[in-house]
């Protein structure tokens, strides 16, 4: 009995073009995965915008369309009101969600674009060579941060999940990770639950995935989801932060 | 009878499935695949496989391509 295959959203002969241990493989697959489960394949438009995450129209067999730097939000909110029946799935990355495209991201929060966003945070600016990021942790050493990220020159990282759970738009909120078998399964289960909260017009639904860099980080693939365990996961705890199907 | 089946030219060598799988059935090959890393390669002499799939589930690079139960 067959009981993992390839998703058919894939394109064929689709190359991953991530560096080795990279977790956005890992994310990728589950959105494939979901929208083959969910029969939303010929009904999706993805949108993505900067960094190592707009690659992902080149892997997957979607409608896609790419917005300016971090404004993936902005374009998914047009998409979605010209063409309310389509599935509108937006995938960022940390820099790109939260820090080039805040105010697009938390205005389409506020305003409870019936999208769905993923943003993929790993600390870092992955695609053009480490540079500090939004979510850098608090002494850590980026090409932009030599000495490590501190309060005076550089102020504190930002915790997505919670932000966007205070925006009275929001329908679901998480934060999850991909750092164990576990886990994994536990994301594919959040991401599903923002997909829903779309399908239903319920709001926007967003998941934030703690992912790894071992490229920028200098680790291995291994190094660097214990490096996700033990400090990421210190400062982002993984949970439900909103969630309307519950209360 | 439970197996995977490994794409070896997607497979860029950062050997996570080496470390979840329960049974130790994925090895280091000796030959250098086509994007010049040793990639894995699935040993089960004795047939121990249950197909759990969760070497699937953390290959961040959908190298290993199929799993049977």
């Amino acid at each position: 009995m067959l009981v993992f295959e390839t998703p058919k959203s894939f394109k064929k002969d689709f190359k991953y073009s991530f560096c080795k241990g990279c977790d956005h493989g890992v994310a990728i697959r589950l959105i494939a995965e979901l929208i083959d489960e969910m029969g939303l394949k010929g009904n999706t438009i993805l949108t993505t915008s900067i960094g190592c995450s707009v690659t992902m129209y080149d892997f997957l067999d979607l409608d896609c369309i790419e917005a300016p730097h971090g404004r993936a939000m902005a374009v998914a909110t047009g998409v979605k009101r010209a063409k309310p029946d389509k599935f509108v799935l937006t995938y960022q990355g940390d820099g790109d969600f939260a820090s080039i495209g805040l105010a697009e991201s938390m205005h389409a929060a506020l305003r409870g674009e019936n999208v769905t966003a993923i943003c993929i945070n790993n600390t870092t600016y992955g695609m053009t060579g480490g540079q500090l990021g939004p979510t850098t942790l608090m002494g850590q050493v980026t090409t932009t941060s030599p000495n490590g990220r501190n309060r005076e020159y550089y102020g504190y990282p930002i915790r997505i999940a919670e932000q966007i759970a205070l925006c009275d738009g929001t329908a679901y909120s998480a934060r999850v990770s991909l750092d164990t078998v576990p886990n994994i399964k536990k994301a594919k289960a959040a991401i599903k639950k923002a997909f829903e909260v779309q399908l239903k017009g319920l709001g926007t639904g967003f998941v934030e995935i703690l992912s790894t860099c071992p490229t920028n980080w200098n680790m291995t693939p291994e190094q660097a989801h214990e490096r996700v365990r033990n400090e990421m996961m210190k400062v982002f705890p993984p949970g439900i932060y909103k969630d309307v199907t519950e209360e | 009878m439970a197996h995977i089946v490994i794409d070896e030219n997607r497979c860029k060598s950062c050997y996570l499935c080496m470390a979840v799988c329960p049974k130790g059935l994925i090895k280091k090959s000796t030959h250098i695949n086509n994007l010049g890393e040793y990639a894995v390669e699935f040993c089960d002499p004795n047939n121990e496989c249950v197909g759990c799939a969760m070497c699937a589930t953390r290959c961040p690079d959908l190298a290993i391509t199929e799993v049977h139960k």
